[in-house]
C-alpha cells in the first residue's frame, strides 16, 4: 500500500470540471512535482489533499486513512504558500511555534523545535524579527520551518518559488529539496516552472485540462514524452509531421526525404499515414564531424548566437527544425540560406501518438 | 510662488478662525463664572454634580459594552464576508450604510414599536433590558464607522491564505480569530472603537427617548437650564472627541510602522 492514494478523484466548479478522474500513488519519501500550465487542477488536486477542497468524487487516502471526513486542521499536513503567509503579528520563532503550541507541546520542547527548524533553514539568528523585516527568500524559509516544525506526514508545497527572484529560486529550490531528503518527508510540490519540477522531483505529474498526461521521473517527462502536450510543454521540442512508406520498415518522409525511426510505427500503420515526430534541439547538430545515424538536409531559416548555444532553424520540406549547438572557438554559427546537413541519432526522433 | 504660499496661509488662518475663535469665546465665557475675574468655577460646578458623574460613568460603559459588542459583531462579520462570502459585500456595506441615511429619531421609534413592553420581546420592560437595547441602537449608529475601519485593516491582510496557513497548522476556527485575525486588524478596531466612542458620548436622540440618563441627554438639560455649565460641557466635550481624535491619530501612524502585509 502507497503511503498517499489519490483514487478516481474529480472536482468541479459549477458546470466547470476543473479535476476528471485522477489516480495517483505516492511512497513514503517521495518528492513529486505537479507540472502544468495555470487553470490545469493541479492547485486544486493539492488542495483537496489539504482538505481546503472536497472532491467531488474520490478519496484521498494517507497512510491508509480516508481524509475525506477529515478538516484541514485534523489532517496534520504541512502547506507552503506562494504568497508565504507568515503571520504579521508574530515573529519568526512564534510563527514557527504556532503548530506546535497548537499541538499542546510545552515551553521548552516548543523553544527547542523552533531552535531545530531555524537551525535547518540557517535563520536562528533572526528569530526575533518580524517578516516585514525579511527578505522574501527568507520569508519563505521561515514559511517552510513553520510547515515542517510539527513534524507533518506530508508536505505541500504551492507555488512555494514563484514570487522571488531567479536566483534565489535556484539556491532555495535545493534548499527545499535537500531538507525533504534529510528528513525523508513525502512532499508534493506544485509549480508551472519545467526547470524547477526537472531538477528537485523523484517524479512529475504533467497535467493538462484536469487530468494527468504523464506521470513519470524527469528523465522520462523529458526524454520520452508520452503526449504531444507533455512534448510540447516540457522543455522546447520540434514537433514534425511526416508520412509513412513503410511501415515494415518504419520507414517515413519528411517533405521528399525518406528516413528510418528507431521506434516500431505500430500495427496499425499503413502507408500514406500521417504521424507527429519529435525532436530535441540538442539532439542533432550541423558541425562538421557531427555524429548521427540520420541526417536530413535543409536551408537554414536563421541563426542566433546566445553565448553558450548557437540556435539555428532550417526548413525541411514543410517543417522548421530548430536546434541548438554548444558554442565553441571556431564553429561559425552558419549564415541565412545556406544548405545544411543536420546529424542525430534516429532514436531521439520520438513518434507522438496522441 | 511666494505669494501662493502666503495666500495659503492666510486661506488657513481664516478656516481656523471660524472655527477656532467660537472655541476660544466658549472656553472664555466658561471662565466667568465669578464676577470680575476667570476662575474655573464652571467646571468645578459640573463636576461636582453628581448627574454630571452618573451621567457620564453611564455613558463610558455604555460606550465601553457597544465597543466589545460591536467588535465581536463586526470583526467576525467582516472576515467571514471577505472569506467565505465575497459575493455578499455590497449587500453589508448597504445595510452598515444605513443608519448614515435613516435617522436615529426614526430607528428609536422602531424600537419603540417593536420592543416595546407588550410585544413579544419586551426590551423596554425594564432597566436592564432598555440599557441593551440602547446598547444596540448604538452599536447600530456606530456600524457604518467600525464596519468599514475593520474592513479596511482587513484589506491589508491576506486573510484566505492567512486562515489555511492556520487551519493547516491545526488552528481551530476561534485560534484563528484570535490569534491570527484580530490581532492583525487591531489598528481598524481601535479606529473603529475610538469613533464609536464618540458617538455614544454625544448621542443625545436614543437616550433621551428610551429615557436613560446618558451624558448627551444630560448635556441637553444643563444647556436648557444654566449659563455657565453648558459652555463647561461643551469644552470638556471637545476635549473628549479630541482626546480619541489623538488616539486615533496615533493609532494609525502606529500601524504604519507595524507589520501589515505578509
Amino acid at each position: 500500500m502507497s503511503f498517499l492514494e489519490l483514487s478516481g478523484i474529480q472536482k468541479s466548479f459549477g458546470p466547470v470540471q476543473v479535476v476528471k478522474d485522477f489516480d495517483m500513488t505516492i511512497e513514503k519519501g517521495e518528492f513529486v512535482s505537479f507540472l502544468g500550465p495555470s487553470g490545469c487542477g493541479k492547485t486544486t488536486i493539492l488542495r483537496m489533499i489539504a482538505g481546503f477542497e472536497t472532491p467531488s468524487a474520490g478519496t484521498v487516502l494517507i497512510n491508509g486513512r480516508n481524509q475525506n471526513e477529515l478538516k484541514p486542521n485534523q489532517r496534520n499536513i504541512g502547506m507552503v504558500f506562494q504568497a508565504y503567509a507568515l503571520f504579521p503579528n508574530m515573529t519568526v520563532h512564534d510563527n514557527v511555534a504556532f503548530g506546535l503550541k497548537i499541538a499542546g507541546m510545552d515551553k521548552s520542547a516548543v523553544d527547542a523545535r523552533v531552535k531545530e527548524m531555524l537551525g535547518l533553514i540557517h535563520l536562528d539568528h533572526l528569530a526575533d524579527r518580524y517578516p516585514y523585516q525579511m527578505s522574501g527568500g527568507q520569508q519563505q524559509r521561515v514559511a517552510l520551518a513553520r510547515a515542517l516544525a510539527p513534524k507533518p506526514q506530508v508536505l505541500l508545497l504551492d507555488e512555494p518559488l514563484s514570487a522571488l527572484d531567479a536566483k534565489i529560486r535556484v539556491s532555495l529550490r535545493e534548499e527545499i529539496r535537500q531538507i525533504q531528503q534529510q528528513l525523508g518527508i513525502t512532499t508534493v510540490f506544485v509549480t508551472h516552472d519545467q526547470e524547477e519540477a526537472l531538477s528537485i522531483s523523484d517524479r512529475i505529474v504533467v497535467m493538462n485540462a484536469g487530468r494527468a498526461d504523464q506521470i513519470g521521473t524527469p528523465f522520462d517527462i523529458y526524454n520520452k514524452p508520452a503526449t504531444r502536450f507533455v512534448a510540447s510543454f516540457v522543455g522546447t521540442l520540434n514537433l514534425i509531421e511526416a508520412k509513412v512508406v513503410d511501415p515494415a520498415t518504419n520507414r517515413i518522409i519528411i517533405g521528399d526525404q525518406q528516413i528510418t525511426l528507431r521506434e516500431p510505427l505500430g500495427s496499425s500503420a499503413k502507408a500514406g499515414d500521417k504521424v507527429s515526430l519529435a525532436l530535441r534541439p540538442e539532439a542533432g547538430s550541423i558541425a562538421e564531424g557531427a555524429k548521427g545515424d540520420t541526417a536530413l538536409t535543409g536551408a537554414v531559416v536563421s541563426s542566433n548566437f546566445l553565448g553558450s548555444v548557437i540556435r539555428t532553424r532550417m526548413k525541411v520540406g514543410d517543417a522548421v527544425i530548430s536546434f541548438d549547438m554548444f558554442n565553441a572557438p571556431g564553429l561559425m554559427p552558419p549564415a541565412v540560406s545556406e544548405i545544411a546537413t543536420l546529424r542525430f541519432t534516429a532514436s531521439d526522433l520520438l513518434i507522438i501518438r496522441e | 510662488m511666494k505669494t501662493q504660499k502666503i495666500s495659503a496661509w492666510i486661506a488657513v488662518f481664516f478656516g481656523a478662525s471660524y472655527f477656532i475663535i467660537p472655541l476660544i469665546a466658549t472656553f472664555e465665557f466658561s471662565l466667568r463664572m465669578r464676577r470680575g475675574e476667570y476662575s474655573f468655577d464652571a467646571y468645578r460646578s459640573v463636576f461636582s454634580d453628581v448627574q454630571f458623574r452618573e451621567s457620564f460613568s453611564y455613558s463610558i460603559v455604555m460606550a465601553i459594552l457597544t465597543i466589545v459588542f460591536g467588535v465581536l459583531l463586526v470583526v467576525p462579520t467582516a472576515y467571514w464576508v471577505r472569506l467565505r462570502l465575497p459575493q455578499m459585500r455590497p449587500v453589508v456595506e448597504f445595510i452598515t450604510l444605513m443608519p448614515l441615511v435613516i435617522p436615529a429619531i426614526v430607528i428609536v421609534f422602531g424600537y419603540l414599536r417593536i420592543y416595546n413592553s407588550s410585544s413579544y420581546i419586551p426590551f423596554t420592560g425594564s432597566a436592564r433590558g432598555t440599557d441593551l437595547l440602547l446598547m444596540f441602537s448604538f452599536m447600530t449608529l456606530s456600524l457604518p464607522y467600525m464596519y468599514r475601519s475593520v474592513d479596511t485593516a482587513m484589506r491589508t491582510i491576506d486573510v484566505g491564505t492567512l486562515t489555511e496557513a492556520a487551519q493547516s497548522l491545526g488552528a481551530s476556527w476561534p485560534t484563528i480569530m484570535f490569534k491570527c485575525i484580530f490581532p492583525n486588524v487591531m489598528s481598524g478596531v481601535l479606529s473603529g472603537a475610538f469613533i464609536t466612542f464618540a458617538i455614544v458620548i454625544g448621542e443625545f436622540t436614543m437616550p433621551s427617548l428610551l429615557n436613560r440618563p446618558a451624558f448627551g441627554p444630560y448635556l441637553q438639560l444643563i444647556g436648557a437650564n444654566r449659563a455657565y455649565e453648558p459652555p463647561a460641557l461643551a469644552v470638556i466635550a471637545f476635549a473628549i472627541t479630541w482626546g480619541c481624535m489623538i488616539l486615533l491619530q496615533l493609532v494609525s501612524r502606529f500601524s504604519k510602522s507595524a507589520p501589515a502585509k505578509p
